[in-house]
């Protein structure tokens, strides 16, 4: 149960006199009203919208192929500075590919990347950490420790490993990163299950004969859900990040790909030279991973009844 | 006539509890050789203060724990601590014993229409139930505990904690139980809702016949409820008897005291409040002998020696060497 909920019982208690109930704002309504009062939480939403636009009409705003290379005009500058041409607003790369074009396809990968980790990390955490929670005894101490030695382990360096192991691709790189994701759902999952099964509606449940998996995921899922929601939304920055960490070292998606990671690592050596070829991947990477992480937040001030006021 | 729902025999309930690493073991004797009988249409109460093992009786009796030993017959189904029941007995027996907690805050899943609360005993138990038939009791159950018909598709978190208890009780009574488990159902209410749901619950065993045991420490609410009474300290039952008789006559001292305990309205009354000395004693370490020795004013040698024990045969019997 949520501290709204209880905020709620007591206008319930407080109408109960009048023997009619107030009118309730729906639960949607009372979590923007949460996450509206945060201006950053907002700004975050905003742009990530915006940046997801991007990624689904890439094809309609790119004025360009992201792979097409246009040989008159090598590590062209964008269009303010000398030289630059309207054709390439952000500028060219080192074989004479759009640099705007690029990076709006690349926010497509960036999404991809995103939400694939979240769905594959957080779908297998959480139910790993019901059934550790739920199955108590041996299971559960050997699945924590089993998690406690992945969290032992520098994120990057185990994703590093396991990308050297599997071979280097973006979907090995994602698969890695979901792996080392992962362990943070199973231990807030397990934890929130713990914390839900001693009450009485549990029981409850159990005493009508609910089986197992109905009582997992029926009657204790959705009760755990806030922290889960929350930690999706922050993992899904770190995903983005790690990945492009992965794609920079050669690890990751490969050219040519246009991965704002693996873009990075390909202009490394005209940073002198040609400034914009590392510096927009990287403000989009920064951007992007800023903006998610504001409205991560916002979004736990929202969700977790811990930090709520009244 | 033989309508005995419920028929418990030397029902015992212990608890293995780890004393720390190099402790070992400790046995905590929840509930020790408890028997009694509940006829339908009645109401057996259950009182004494916290830790005193009412709970865990609940518990055994709606199987959600095993008895560790002792004999149980539910509505004809014979409970034994050695061998486990079949599924098929489990669910028969879970359409007859059903269980309202104390605390409707806690008892109803806030992530549930009330709707759904109230038809998920029906669609686990008589999966042939079609869904519109589900509604249909659901509703009616709605009706029946004085609930509106557009409470249906609201969420527990919209009613207050009466609404809430009468929601509880509605689902307690989806499976058309004939024994319902009250674990006090009204000592987490405001005074003037707790009468409004007792009421209910007096109106309801009148209408379904139904046999209720009711768990409580409240004594005034028992007195309005009870038609037989048993007292319990410690994990043993220490008194029993029609509610009339315990109340009027008590025989054990313990049972004298928390009487004394119950405040009355009546100014003009004299006050002879029995103050006991001391705490509930550690049920993972009893008192030798009667384990109300430490804090009962009549205990001699005799009580510190032996404990008493309840004679099954009287009407009114009494666990104490000096009943009063």
């Amino acid at each position: 149960m949520t501290a709204s909920d209880n905020s709620n019982a007591v206008t319930a208690n407080a109408a109960e006199g009048q023997g009619e109930l107030m009118a309730r704002p729906g639960r949607f309504r009372e979590f923007w009203s949460y996450f509206s009062e945060n201006t950053g939480a907002v700004i975050g939403l905003v742009v990530f919208l915006t940046f997801i636009l991007i990624a689904a009409f890439a094809d309609v705003l790119a004025p360009h192929s992201p792979t097409e290379q246009f040989r008159q005009a090598l590590l062209q500058p964008p269009a303010w500075q000398e030289g630059g041409t309207s054709e390439f607003l952000l500028g060219t790369d080192a074989i004479g590919r759009d640099l705007l074009s690029r990076l709006i396809h690349g926010a497509r990968y960036s999404f991809f990347i995103g939400v694939i980790v979240v769905v594959i990390a957080a779908g297998s955490g959480v139910f790993i950490g019901l059934v550790a929670g739920f199955a108590r005894g041996w299971v559960d101490t050997l699945i924590m420790r089993l998690m406690d030695i992945l969290l032992a382990f520098p994120s990057l360096l185990l994703a590093l490993v396991m990308v050297a192991i599997l071979g280097p691709s973006l979907v090995n790189a994602m698969i890695a990163i979901a792996i080392v994701l992962q362990p943070h759902y199973v231990r807030l999952t397990r934890a929130a299950v713990l914390q839900e099964l001693p009450k009485d509606y549990v029981t409850s449940a159990r005493v009508v004969g609910a089986s197992r998996f109905r009582l997992m995921f029926v009657t204790v899922l959705p009760n755990c859900m806030a922290p889960i929601i929350v930690q999706a939304a922050l993992s899904f920055s770190t995903a983005i990040l790690d990945a492009a960490a992965l794609g920079f070292l050669g690890l990751g998606a490969q050219p040519p790909t246009p991965e704002w990671g693996t873009m990075l690592a390909d202009s490394r050596e005209f940073v002198l030279r040609a400034w914009w070829v590392v510096t927009f991947p990287g403000l989009a990477i920064l951007i992007n991973v800023l903006a998610i992480n504001l409205m991560g937040d916002g979004l736990r001030d929202a969700l977790d009844p811990k930090l709520k006021r009244s | 006539m033989d309508n005995t729902l419920i028929e418990a025999r030397g029902l015992s309930r212990h608890y293995d509890v780890s004393n720390g690493f190099f402790g070992g073991t400790a046995t905590v004797k929840a509930l020790s050789n408890a028997s009694f009988t509940l006829q339908a249409g009645r109401t057996l109460a259950v009182v004494g203060e916290s830790g005193c093992g009412k709970s865990t009786l609940a518990r055994v009796v709606t199987m959600i724990e095993k008895p560790s030993s002792g004999e149980l017959t539910l509505d004809g189904h014979h409970i034994r601590s050695d061998e486990p029941l079949t599924d098929a007995q489990q669910a028969e027996l879970r359409a007859s014993v059903q269980i309202v907690f104390q605390d409707p805050f806690g008892s109803l899943n806030p992530r549930q229409t009330i709707g759904r609360i109230l038809e998920e005993p029906v669609l686990i138990n008589r999966p042939d139930v079609t869904k519109a038939q589900r509604e249909q009791q659901a509703r009616e159950m709605l009706a029946m505990v004085g609930l509106r018909p557009e409470h249906y598709d609201r969420y527990p978190h919209m009613f207050s904690g009466g609404q809430r208890q009468r929601i509880a009780v509605a689902r307690a009574l989806m499976l058309e139980p004939r024994i319902l488990v009250l674990d006090e159902p009204v000592s987490a209410l405001d005074l003037s809702i707790q009468s409004q749901i007792l009421n209910l619950l007096v109106e309801l065993q009148e209408r379904l016949n139904l046999a209720y045991l009711f768990i409580s420490h409240d004594l005034s609410v028992v007195r309005h409820m009870a038609d037989d009474v048993m007292v319990m300290y410690l994990g043993r039952v220490v008194e029993k008897g029609a509610a009339s008789e315990v109340f009027d006559a008590p025989r054990h001292p313990y049972t004298r005291a928390l009487l004394s305990a119950t405040p009355v309205a009546d100014p003009t009354r004299e006050q002879t409040r029995i103050r006991l000395e001391g705490e509930l004693p550690s049920p993972l370490n009893p008192p030798a002998g009667c384990a109300f020795n430490p804090r009962c004013w009549k205990a001699e040698e005799r009580c510190r020696q032996s404990a008493p024990e309840l004679d099954e045969q009287e009407a009114h019997p009494v666990a104490c060497y000096f009943p009063l």
